[in-house]
Parts: structure tokens; C-alpha cells; sequence
């Protein structure tokens, strides 16, 4: 049996050796999506274009402009002279950002009468403004509570010392520096293994269909479940090459830190593979011609993507998607791929995600087997 | 360019498309699904946020900060907790996104006065939620904090307004007044489907002839590569506009998203872009002569640039130089520009002339590319 198994996965390889383009959607999108995620995918703001009117000029707006640009956060683009001008800024998009600062801030300040400056701020990038609002917020309450020890010092310098303040103290988890790039890294390998893996197999079942080899292969002394592994198998060694190829990409030139165990992600990979290769089989049974699973599998692997935890939330989502993503491995894994790489934490803790993956994968792998067996009498 | 032959293999076209099932599936589920899932599953604010609390001095004052985030929406307390490893325990199983530890000193200080910090724990694994997570945070203990000041002034006699708030930031946000998700995504979705189905069924077209051996029947006829090319083409055209008009439709009264330019510019934007999209994929088609090879290859070129750089999700300004570079290629980028332009701004022609010229150009060449390189082909 072992005997028949390996000579399968042999022409498997060979045949695979000799798709050009089988190789070029094998090796292509890894490259492409690693180097995207690692780069271009960010949800981070820094240097906000921002357009600033400065009636006051004083040295306090000045000090409080600076400490705009001082953040790193917003990065001054342009002073225009009158509203008109900055509201166009706005309207053509070059500024995401514009602060007009009214004549008589410094002399308000002084007083103690709250100066108020407006702030436009362009929402069509929701993320975006709602970060950067975030940022302005934060800005505002320490020069707010600066200056607001300064009126007090004018007046009761002795009690100065003692006004309560209370501060809150950041203390972020495993990504201190807030990079979208150690978020998207761990999840471009569950994202990749989900589309190479589902359509390899998908594929290397349907292509014998539609050339007519799988009725010779099934006049071959092979049995059903040698076959189905001798199809799963390579998809499964190429799913597992992938991982390992991004994990080391991602730790050595994207220095995303691995804290936790190898052993404990290999669980998890082999796991969410039994769910894939079980979901590639079922494709194939559903499918006449290689053209058929390359659209079907749109289908299938759109929504597994959007409703993963990948890059939205699944916390955002509204209930009925919530639900949803409980059948989804990929939710699973990638909590798996985040808890290893980020958290360092163990079998602990990823248990239930283990369990959630195994469960799956035996129901669509024994539905699968099942049809695809049903598909060969 | 003979028109009645033009017609003739368009209608041959139109008729292969239709007797088609899956073509016309994903001509017509595709963009529901998008948007379906995209328009619900895609939220990137936060709000709801699991917080953990470790209250170390149980004070009324404690308390009265507490309720101030069990009050604020983006916030509910899961859990009152007694030690750090709790916390952390639920932090790295992820049921808590923010824990919060208030200092055993914190009423004290409050009484007599100095500084004190709340200590705020964030998940920070995904940043985007950390960092929206601690700005509202920050939000709220400075919001507690200078009504605790104003208080302390009047109990020690000082007039309150020192401790009136010395600044305040009169927000105004346009475009998106209520910094919905939704509406920053759902404009985008109509070049990705486009993009998607356009891509898909286009990159069939000369691939079937080739692999069904038909090419050769077609090339013996008078039509020239011109016509073939215009007339196979024109069914997609059509089917595309409808796709783009049922997103557009379902943007607008479904998902409420405000539409606020006009339908004339959408319409000549829309036709520019299919052109590029279709040359693409009839090229790509006309180079690989087998179907799967084809929609492959014609996915991995549009549809990965479509979802990564065209600004569609991720900021294009936020991206490091050469890869920001690397967007202007991207002609998606231009025709996602100009859709949410005219879906939240309400732009013009005037403000939009430079995307429309870039979408004018790669029209241009690519309607050249394809007709010369499908003549080479069939020579």
C-alpha cells in the first residue's frame, strides 16, 4: 500500500513539475502576498498630511503645532493664508488633516478661558481619521493638562504640586510598536495556505477527471483511499513548505519574533490542512473540468478569507457573520499562527482552536471521502 | 471595423456566455457576495471592547472612573478580577482586549492631590484595534481626570475656571460624518468586482477558441483581429456595467451609502476602467492558450493589485516609498480614487481630471497592446 502511496505522490510531483502555470500560481502568489503584506498592507498612521492656519502665531500655537508634528503622527504640508485655501486642500485630498488656530489662543490660554481650535479631518478613510483623531486626542489632553498647570502655578503656586492628575499608563502586548506588519505576517500563512492548498488538491483530482485518466488509475489495482491520499498528500508537503518558507521570511526579513513553539504550530497547520485538503476534495466532486474548480473556488475561498480574522475584526462583525466564522478553520488557525508567533503561548490556551480545527476537518474530510467515493461508482 | 460583423460575433459571444451557467453565476452572484461580505463583515472601528478591570483600591473614586468606561460604548467590562494573572491569562486567550489596573492609591491621590496612573494592558497583536482602543481610553481618564481637578479647585477655594479646560478641539469631519466603515469600503468594491469578473470571464474569451481548437475556423473567416477582438468583447461590456450598476444600486439603497457625484462622470469612469480591465484580460487570454492558465494568470495580475494597492483598504500614503511608487502602475488605483470621490465628495470632473486621464491613457494603451498583440498571434 505504503508502495502505491509513494508512486502516486511521485507522479503527483512530476506532473506538477511539468504545469507551467500550475507552478506560477503555486510559487507566485506566496512571493507577491509576502512582500505586499509586508509592505504595502498597513492599517498605521504616520505623518498625516495636515494643513495648518496659524492666526495666534504665538509661541504657544506654535508650541502646539509642534507637538503635532513632533509625534511623527501628522506632518505640517502646507499654511494656507485664508479658509478658503485650506478647505480646498481638504476637498482635493492633499491634506487628510487641516487646523485653524484662531487669533487669541495665546491671550485665552493665559486666562484660563478654553481656546478652541478647529480641526477638519477628511473621513473617507474612516480607519485612518479615526486613528489619527485618536492621536489628536492624545495630543490635546497633555497640552491641555500643561497648560492647565501653568494657570494654576499664576495663581496658587503652593498647590500646584498637590492637583490631582491622573495619566493612563500604556502598557501594549507582544507588539509595543503597534506594527500592522506583525499582525499581517503570521496571517498571510494561513491566508496562503488556504488558497494554494484548497486548489491543489481540488485540481489534482479534477484534471485526471477531465482528461479521462481517472478511470485508467481506478482500473489500477489502487484502492479509493490510497488514491485520495495520494492526491492529499502532495498538497499537503507543498501546504506545509509554504508555512515553513513564510515563517522563516517572516522571522528573518520581516524580523516578526516567533515566541512560541514550533511543535505547537506544526499541530496547527497539520490540522487546518486536514480541513483544507478535505475542502479541495469536496470541490473536486463537485466538478467536471479544472476551469469549473478554479471558479467554484471563489466561492469558497472569498468568504473564507473576508470572514477569517485576517484583517477585519471578527469582534466588529455583526452576529450572523459572528456565527459564521465558527465554521470557518481559517478563524482557528489564525488564532493559532498569532498565539505562536506574538503571545508565545502554548496548548494551554490553544487548545480549543486545536479542537475546532480537528472537529472540522473530520466532518469535511469524511463528507468528501464519502461523496468522492460515491463519485467513483 | 465592419459593424455587422462586429455584431455577428458579439451575439456569438453573448450566446456561449449564456448557455454558460457557471459564467453567468459568477457574473451575477460574484457581486452580491462582495458585497454581502464586505459590506457587513468589513468594520475596522472598535467598539464593545472586552475590558478586564483589576481595581486595587476599590474606592468610590475607582468606581466612579470604572462606570465612566462601562459608559462609554466602546468599552463593556467583562470581568472584575482580583490578581495580574488573571489578566494576563485572559489576555493571551484573547477574551480581554484591555485590561485596566487601578493603583491601590488612586482615592488618596485623588484627596490629596499628585499624580497618579491608571495602568492601561493592551492586546496590542491587532495594532489597528489596540491603538483605536487606547485613544478612546485616553479619551476617557483625561476627561475624568480635569473634572476631578475642577472639583479639587473648588474644594480648596481656588476659582474654578484654572481648571476649565485649556483647550478644546472643535471636530468636524467631512465626507464621512460618522466615520462609517462601510462607507469608506463599498465604493472600492465596485472596481473589485469589476476587476474580478472582468478579469475572469475576459481571460476566457480567446483561450476557449484556442483550447476547443475553433481559432482557426474563426481566422479563416474575413473578420479581421480588430472586430474580433471589439465584438467578443462588447458582451462582457455590458455584462460588466450591469454588475457595476447593481453594486452601485445596492451602495446606495441597501447599505446607505451617500452618493454625491454625478451619475455621468461614475458612468464615463466606469466605461474607462472596463476598457482596461477587459484589454487585460483579452490580452492575457490571447497569450495563454488554455483557460485555466489564462484566469489564473489574469487573476493573479488584476485582482492582488486591486485588493493591495489601489487604496481600496490600506492607505496608499501610508506606504513606503517605492512601493507607493509602485501604485501608479496600478490602474485600479486611479478608478478607486475617483469612486469614492464621487461617492462621499461629490467631486467633479474638474477636481477628477487627473485620475481620468490616467484611466484615458491606460485605456489607450491597452485597447493598442491588444489589438496588435492578438494580430501578431494570428499571424
Amino acid at each position: 500500500m505504503l508502495g502505491r502511496i509513494f508512486h502516486m505522490i511521485v507522479k503527483e510531483f512530476l506532473q506538477l513539475r511539468r504545469d507551467r502555470y500550475a507552478r506560477i500560481r503555486l510559487v507566485a502568489p506566496p512571493l507577491i502576498q509576502m512582500v505586499m503584506f509586508g509592505y504595502a498592507a498597513t492599517f498605521e498612521v504616520h505623518h498625516v498630511a495636515t494643513a495648518v492656519i496659524d492666526r495666534d502665531n504665538s509661541q504657544e500655537s506654535r508650541d502646539l503645532v509642534s507637538r503635532f508634528t513632533a509625534s511623527g503622527r501628522f506632518t505640517v504640508i502646507a499654511r494656507p493664508r485664508d479658509e478658503g485655501e485650506l478647505n480646498e486642500l481638504v476637498e482635493r485630498g492633499r491634506a487628510t488633516i487641516a487646523i485653524e488656530i484662531r487669533s487669541g489662543f495665546a491671550e485665552q490660554l493665559r486666562k484660563g478661558v478654553t481656546a478652541p481650535v478647529q480641526l477638519i479631518v477628511d473621513g473617507t478613510n474612516s480607519n485612518t481619521a479615526l486613528i489619527a483623531l485618536g492621536y489628536v486626542n492624545r495630543i490635546a489632553a497633555v497640552f491641555a493638562s500643561d497648560y492647565g498647570s501653568d494657570a494654576i502655578a499664576r495663581l496658587a503656586p503652593a498647590r500646584l504640586r498637590v492637583l490631582p492628575r491622573i495619566e493612563l499608563e500604556e502598557r501594549p502586548w507582544y507588539n509595543p510598536s503597534f506594527e500592522s506588519r506583525w499582525f499581517f505576517v503570521p496571517g498571510v500563512i494561513g491566508s496562503l495556505m488556504l488558497v494554494i492548498t484548497v486548489n491543489l488538491t481540488a485540481f489534482a483530482v479534477v484534471r485526471e477527471r477531465e482528461i479521462g485518466t481517472l478511470e485508467q488509475v481506478m482500473v489500477s489495482p489502487i484502492r479509493p483511499v490510497e488514491f485520495i491520499l495520494g492526491k492529499t498528500l502532495p498538497s499537503f508537503l507543498v501546504g506545509l513548505a509554504v508555512a515553513a518558507l513564510i515563517t522563516l521570511v517572516g522571522i528573518l526579513w520581516f524580523r516578526v519574533p516567533f515566541r512560541g513553539n514550533p511543535l505547537v504550530l506544526l499541530l496547527g497547520l497539520s490540522l487546518f490542512l486536514i480541513c483544507t485538503l478535505g475542502m479541495g476534495l469536496l470541490i473536486s466532486t463537485l466538478c467536471k473540468t479544472q476551469q469549473q474548480a478554479f471558479a467554484s473556488s471563489f466561492f469558497i475561498l472569498t468568504p473564507g478569507f473576508t470572514l477569517s480574522g485576517f484583517s477585519f475584526p471578527i469582534a466588529s462583525m455583526p452576529p450572523v457573520m459572528q456565527w459564521l466564522t465558527y465554521v470557518n478553520p481559517l478563524r482557528y488557525l489564525l488564532v493559532v499562527l498569532r498565539g505562536t508567533f506574538l503571545k508565545g503561548v502554548g496548548l494551554a490556551v490553544l487548545w480549543p482552536q486545536m479542537l475546532a480545527m480537528a472537529a472540522i476537518g473530520a466532518i469535511v474530510l469524511s463528507v468528501s471521502v464519502f461523496r468522492f467515493r460515491k463519485s467513483l461508482d | 471595423m465592419n459593424l455587422t460583423r462586429v455584431g455577428a460575433i458579439s451575439r456569438k459571444e453573448f450566446l456561449q456566455v449564456r448557455r454558460d451557467p457557471r459564467s453567468l453565476l459568477i457574473a451575477l452572484f460574484m457581486p452580491i457576495m462582495l458585497l454581502g461580505l464586505l459590506g457587513y463583515g468589513v468594520r475596522l472601528d472598535a467598539k464593545h471592547v472586552p475590558v478586564y478591570v483589576f481595581d486595587r483600591d476599590g474606592s468610590q473614586d475607582s468606581q466612579a472612573l470604572l462606570k465612566r468606561f462601562q459608559a462609554s460604548e466602546y468599552f463593556d467590562i467583562a470581568r472584575v478580577v482580583d490578581d495580574y494573572a488573571a489578566i494576563t491569562e485572559a489576555v493571551d486567550a484573547g477574551r480581554c482586549k484591555l485590561a485596566l489596573v487601578v493603583p491601590p492609591d488612586f482615592g488618596r491621590r485623588l484627596r490629596d492631590g499628585g499624580r497618579v496612573s491608571v495602568q492601561a494592558i493592551v492586546d496590542a497583536t491587532d495594532d489597528n484595534t489596540a491603538n483605536l482602543a487606547i485613544g478612546y481610553a485616553t479619551a476617557v481618564v483625561s476627561g475624568f481626570s480635569q473634572d476631578v481637578q475642577l472639583e479639587w479647585m473648588r474644594r480648596h477655594g481656588l476659582p474654578d475656571r484654572s481648571a476649565a479646560p485649556p483647550l478644546s478641539i472643535e471636530f468636524r469631519t467631512w465626507y464621512n460624518e460618522e466615520l462609517e466603515s462601510r462607507n469608506f469600503i463599498i465604493p472600492g468594491v465596485v472596481a473589485l468586482v469589476i476587476t474580478l469578473v472582468g478579469a475572469l470571464l475576459s481571460s476566457l474569451t480567446i483561450a476557449r477558441e484556442w483550447e476547443r481548437g475553433t481559432m482557426e475556423q474563426l481566422v479563416s473567416t474575413p473578420v479581421t483581429a480588430r472586430e474580433i477582438m471589439v465584438g467578443k468583447l462588447i458582451p462582457y461590456f455590458g455584462i460588466l456595467l450591469v454588475d457595476a450598476a447593481i453594486c452601485v444600486a445596492v451602495g446606495i439603497a441597501w447599505f446607505a451609502v451617500p452618493f454625491r457625484g454625478t451619475v455621468g462622470t461614475l458612468f464615463v469612469a466606469t466605461a474607462l476602467f472596463l476598457t482596461v480591465v477587459l484589454g487585460i484580460g483579452f490580452m492575457i487570454s490571447v497569450a495563454i492558450p488554455n483557460q485555466l492558465g489564462a484566469s489564473s494568470i489574469a487573476i493573479l495580475v488584476t485582482l492582488l493589485p486591486t485588493n493591495l494597492l489601489s487604496g481600496f483598504a490600506f492607505p496608499i500614503d501610508q506606504m513606503p516609498a517605492p512601493i507607493r511608487a509602485l501604485t501608479y502602475l496600478v490602474w485600479s488605483r486611479y478608478y478607486v480614487t475617483i469612486l469614492k470621490a464621487l461617492f462621499l465628495k461629490g467631486s467633479g470632473l474638474r477636481d477628477l481630471a487627473e485620475p481620468l486621464l490616467a484611466l484615458v491613457v491606460y485605456a489607450a494603451v491597452v485597447g493598442a497592446c491588444a489589438t496588435r498583440v492578438f494580430r501578431k498571434t494570428l499571424r
